[in-house]
């Protein structure tokens, strides 16, 4: 049952690399990965590729393939003509180490500056919380989260301006909105998103929405709202004035 | 290689493996002011912990008040056919609450009941409803609950690093040797104290639902630093896994689709649990359609539970039958069926990642069809001989935890066991470790040396073997050897060709350089793998019985006289030995509970 297909596959380091094609026999129901896999087993065994679960759970495969920011795992060949070269590269919006291995750290370094979780005093005697399924709905939105980066990697913000100084990006809005929106939560983090995170350089254009694999709706329901709060920590009635005489 | 090829680190507490258990004994230790570097083999936040699906068990009573740890304990022991370690598992029972509120307080989102409370739901083996959960991806929420309490703590984290050797001196704990991922340049760590949390030994077998990491690195490290290790025999094989097409074959079905009313039936469309009752549990569950269908539907103090919610192992054995004598499914599993049991609104809510895996992957919609299903590898019960107190091993400032540690789970453990074990031991073993610190002994210069060199030799193997084909060829024996059913002629094989293995993985060659290389990295694992395939083999084939997740065709019953007996695996010079060690027995009380019920 094994189709031939080909891939190019980015094999190199940040200096230097190139696309190099091979051709592998594919097994029924494959994902792209398993392909990488097969021609790491067989061919290239130094080629370096970052994989855990296989199941779209951990988000360690990302990569473009065929210019588009996905997960490995969960991209069947089948969803290629049979005929079509399939292109794998490394995320563009982060430095590569190998092939297909970027160098993501930043991102480690982006979570751990924001403001931590911190709960209300209890509200019973033993100590627990009471919360309700309609109130936890909205911050588990942004729990299923799978720091895959895909977000950041498609953010014109980081991959075509490389504002990383300055803006956390996507996935981090999406998890300083879980806290945000906790209903526990008394940590107010508006400033912080408003001067380190550099919210503002987000102009909603809703391309880290449209590749999130766990399908989070990323601006409409994570930044927009985060945006509305830090605005209305900061409101100015000169500047509404203005932006309403000039519509 | 000069020295100049390593960094050495100081710390007062090595954590290795930063799944749930390595997290929380990070957390602890770093409680109690110790100095702690956290070492994970894959990126912060990928560990095995993330697949967990089900839910984390715990007596908190909140939607069947009658639960309390006596309970929990009682069907832990029975669940693990009477085998665990009778301490772990009830300091197990009566902290987990504890521990799951905990989590709350630093910011986890369970699902809640209708009062505001953390909702609970049924799972195999648990007399009440019982696990905590979050839909089908509590252990994501659990590990993202974790890593952000850890990286707040303060504590060093070094990613994408792989520990090869455990340094021993006078008898304790003296520091590790690994090498990073990236730049393939080795890091000495020096330390008196070290927690092994790395999970488990899967990847040993084709068919899995275990990543990469779990080769049973940790398993491995300890054995050869001179630690003792237990039950190796107890793997379980989760029933259900995914069977078609080919490339997804062992990942996960949660367990979670059976707690939400899925039910199991063979080709002729037959529900056949209801003929797979073990003594020991009848009268504990429904015995018509009709019961287990009023039970589903929320009537659960009148009727009983479902025959699908026994234990893995009793659930796993019946689906091989099935498939043996000609009722599996055209892919060679059987029909896992949730959608004539909910409407699709409630799977998608409840199952919304089983939903999206199968829609993705198999190209299957749940909420209309029946997923093919069967069993794959997931989980080993065996591991480090630990002190059910402090998580100490048999060397001194050597700590295990997690499925890497022994004992807990006994012949078989129960669904969402799992993720709770990891809290309550990992707090516990982060705690000793942390009491346990001082100024390690030295590590001799020449043993450093010798490590790297002997880790480097693939690199010198031109035209060696390639160590994929190797490592390819060791699942094959497991998997046809040391799976579900066992014998002594097929195990006595397998360890044939296990010693063969060894010299080809002694023989294997890498290309290309040190950085980033998988081939290398497999290489290096590859050790670890035989070290515990052969544990495994070893102590499958001295247990001349049948329990748990341990089925030999050749002694099918189970001996009551080897009930309480461990094999026990230890390293002597260069052999494996193998021996008997009575367990402790339980005390009168907890027995009567037993006995009784609770």
């Amino acid at each position: 049952m094994a189709d031939r297909r080909r891939l190019r596959l980015f094999r190199g380091t940040r200096e230097r690399g190139e696309l190099k094609e091979y051709q592998v026999a594919a097994g029924e129901g494959w994902v792209v990965l398993d392909a990488v896999h097969a021609i790491q087993a067989e061919q290239a065994p130094d080629l370096a590729v970052r994989w855990n679960c296989k199941a779209g759970k951990c988000g360690s495969c990302s990569a473009e393939i065929n210019g588009r920011p996905r997960l490995m795992c969960m991209t069947r060949l089948s969803d290629y003509p049979a005929d079509e070269t399939i292109t794998v590269m490394p995320m563009k919006a982060f430095p590569v180490i190998k092939d297909l291995v970027t160098d993501v750290s930043w991102n480690y370094e982006v979570n751990k500056r924001i403001p931590a979780f911190k709960p209300r005093a209890p509200d019973a005697p033993d100590g627990t919380w009471r919360m309700y399924q309609y109130e936890v709905e909205r911050p588990q939105e942004f729990r299923k989260c799978i720091e895959c980066f895909l977000c950041q990697d498609v953010c014109h913000v980081l991959r075509a301006h490389a504002k990383h100084a300055e803006f956390m990006g996507p996935a981090f809005l999406v998890r300083a909105a879980v806290y945000e929106m906790h209903p526990l939560d008394e940590e107010d983090r508006r400033s912080y998103l408003r001067t380190a995170g550099g919210i503002g350089y987000c102009n909603i254009t809703k391309c880290c929405t449209e590749v999130c694999p766990e399908s989070i709706t990323i601006t409409d329901n994570a930044i927009i709202p985060l945006k509305e709060r830090v605005v209305d920590a900061n409101y100015d009635p000169l500047a509404a004035l203005w932006r309403k005489l000039t519509g | 290689m000069a020295s100049a090829d390593i960094r050495t680190h100081d710390y007062d507490v090595l954590v290795i493996g930063a799944g749930g258990a390595g997290l929380r004994a990070a957390i602890e230790a770093s409680a109690q002011k110790a100095r702690v570097a956290l070492v994970c083999k894959s990126l912060l936040g990928k560990a095995h912990t993330v697949m967990a699906e089900g839910g984390a068990a715990a007596a908190l009573g909140n939607v069947m008040e009658e639960d309390n740890w006596r309970v929990h304990f009682r069907d832990t022991m029975r669940g693990g056919k009477m085998h665990n370690n009778w301490r772990m598992a009830q300091i197990h029972a009566q902290e987990a609450p504890d521990r799951i509120r905990e989590l709350e307080a630093w910011g986890a989102l369970f699902d809640r009941t209708p009062d505001g409370r953390i909702n609970q739901r049924p799972f195999g083996g648990h007399t009440y409803s019982r696990l905590a959960h979050v839909g089908d991806r509590t252990g994501l929420e659990m590990i993202r609950v974790l890593q952000d309490k850890a990286v707040h703590a303060g504590l060093d984290v070094h990613m994408e690093c792989t520990i090869v050797r455990l340094f021993v001196g006078g008898g304790r704990v003296a520091g590790a040797l690994g090498y990073l991922r990236e730049t393939g340049r080795f890091v000495l760590f020096r330390t008196g104290a070290i927690v092994l949390a790395t999970g488990g030994i899967g990847k040993a077998w084709q068919i899995t639902s275990n990543s990469w990491e779990y080769t049973g690195d940790g398993h491995a490290l300890a054995y050869e630093a001179g630690a003792e290790l237990i039950d190796m025999e107890f793997v379980q094989f989760h029933p259900t896994g995914m069977v078609w097409p080919p490339g997804v074959r062992g990942i996960l079905v949660t367990e979670g689709v059976r707690g939400e009313g899925g039910v199991l039936k063979n080709a002729a469309g037959e529900r056949f649990m209801f003929r797979y009752m073990p003594d020991m549990f009848k009268g504990d569950f429904a015995d018509t359609e009709a019961e287990a269908d009023a039970w589903v539907k929320g009537d659960r103090k009148k009727n009983r539970r479902p025959p699908e919610l026994l234990t893995r192992d009793v659930v796993a054995k019946a689906i091989v039958k099935e498939i043996q004598e000609g009722r599996g499914s055209p892919h060679g599993g059987v029909f896992l069926d949730i959608a004539s049991k909910q409407s699709p609104d409630y799977i998608k809510q409840k199952l919304p990642s089983m939903y999206h895996q199968f829609k993705e992957l198999a190209h299957v919609d749940i909420t209309t069809d029946a997923m093919e299903i069967g069993p794959t590898t997931h989980y080993v019960m065996g591991g480090v001989k630990v002190d059910a107190e402090t998580q100490e091993s048999t060397v001194a400032g050597l700590f295990a935890v997690g499925e890497v540690g022994g004992g807990m789970h006994g012949a078989n453990r129960l669904g969402g066991n799992s993720l709770s074990d990891l809290l309550v031991f990992g707090r516990r073993a982060g705690l000793h470790a942390a009491a346990k610190r001082g100024a390690p002994p030295s590590i001799p210069d020449a043993e450093v040396e010798a490590t790297m060199r002997d880790a480097l030799a693939p690199f010198e193997h031109e035209g060696g073997e390639n160590p994929f084909a190797v490592q390819s060829a060791l699942q094959a024996v497991m998997q046809r050897s040391a799976g579900i059913i066992r014998d002594k002629s097929g195990l006595e094989t397998a360890l044939t060709e296990l010693e063969k293995l060894k010299g080809r993985a002694r023989k294997v060659g890498i290309t290309g350089s040190r950085e980033y290389n998988p081939g290398w990295h497999t290489a290096m694992d590859l050790r670890s793998l035989l070290v515990v395939s052969e544990a495994t083999a070893r102590a499958a084939l001295e247990r001349t019985e049948s329990r748990g997740a341990h089925t030999r065709s050749d002694y099918p019953d189970s001996d009551e006289r080897q009930a309480r007996e461990h094999i026990v695996i230890k390293k002597e010079g260069d052999r494996m030995l193998v021996r008997r060690e009575a367990q402790p027995p339980l005390p009168a009380d907890l027995m009567q509970l037993i006995k009784e019920g609770a």
